[in-house]
């Protein structure tokens, strides 16, 4: 791994960990992804304009990185994974919201506040990931076109 | 109009900070959950950069009595490990590991125009709306009698 690499790596988590920061110390709100998202999907009034520019901002953010020119980490080799997406994306929609967090919630702000919740549904994930992943990569042998 | 710039503002940090480290590559967070291939170190460095300034900020700001630009914080209230939570975070794991997308990083890489991110984004949304009495908590009325004053956000 690269000095450059991992360095990219390190700042573009400073970032995520500030903007948890301004969200926190401006709108008193915790950078939880699915949170805001799932709260975005259930309207109510005075709580959804602000998911919405949250969630703008992302898309955005994203936009604005990738026309900056080039990036020290490069893209890995994808393939279009229609089933894996449907499987993954219906799993992940329901257990972060039945596990009220995800990465950023529980992992980044969750943990920051010594939430024991957070760091146990962190541990749990990061683990039921790898299994997942051990699964699906070297049982099953499914990988990118699946 | 505050703070939705704030919530714009965070949201374009969180966004670029994601495609820099360059989370919107699914093959990269597979290649951290892969311990037994090639593991790919990248996601401790992000999660480390992250939860470090966290770490920090969240301490001194949580000693305000509020927020800059509201009448107080939106703190989840729930303390206790229940079955909700560890379900909940076991099945998370599991999609994870199918799609190589957490929620943010996959809407992020919508900004990059990725198909894989299309279909996860709308399997994330109709996900959330599945049926999960079943693995609630028994007694789902639990702690709501004692629920604080304070808006119960009960989303980490």
């Amino acid at each position: 791994m690269q000095v450059t690499h991992a360095a990219s790596a390190l700042a573009g988590g400073i970032l995520i960990g500030l903007s948890a920061t301004l969200l926190l110390l401006l709108n008193g709100r915790i950078a939880g992804i699915s949170g805001i998202f799932n709260g975005a999907l259930r309207p109510r009034p005075g709580d959804t304009a602000w998911r919405l520019a949250f969630l703008t901002g992302l898309v955005l953010g994203t936009v604005l990185h990738s026309i900056s020119g080039p990036a020290p980490i490069p893209y890995l080799p994808d393939e279009f994974s229609p089933a894996l997406m449907v499987a993954g994306g219906l799993l992940v929609g329901f257990g972060t919201r039945l596990g009220s967090g995800c990465t950023s919630g529980h992992g980044v702000c969750g943990i920051a506040r010594f939430s024991v919740r957070s760091l146990a549904a962190t541990i749990t994930f990061v683990l039921t990931g790898m299994i997942s992943v051990f699964l699906v990569r070297h049982v099953l042998g499914l990988g990118a076109g699946a | 109009m505050k703070r939705l710039t704030a919530a714009l503002v965070a949201g374009l940090l969180f966004g670029f900070g994601l495609s820099l480290a360059r989370m919107t590559d699914r093959q990269r967070v597979l290649g951290f959950l892969d311990v037994a291939g090639d593991w790919d170190p990248t996601l401790v460095w992000v999660l480390g950069g992250a939860v470090g300034t966290t770490l920090i900020t969240f301490r001194l700001i949580l000693r305000r009595e509020q927020p800059l630009l509201d009448a107080g914080f939106h703190l989840p209230t729930r303390t206790h490990l229940d079955r909700s939570l560890l379900i909940g975070a076991f099945l998370f794991g599991i999609g994870w590991g199918i799609a190589g997308y957490c929620p943010g990083p996959g809407i992020a890489a919508l900004g990059i125009g990725l198909p894989n991110a299309a279909v996860f984004v709308l399997a994330l949304a109709a996900g959330s709306f599945l049926p999960m009495g079943w693995a609630r908590d028994e007694h789902p009325g639990r702690g709501r009698a004692t629920a604080p004053k304070q808006e119960v956000n009960k989303s980490a």
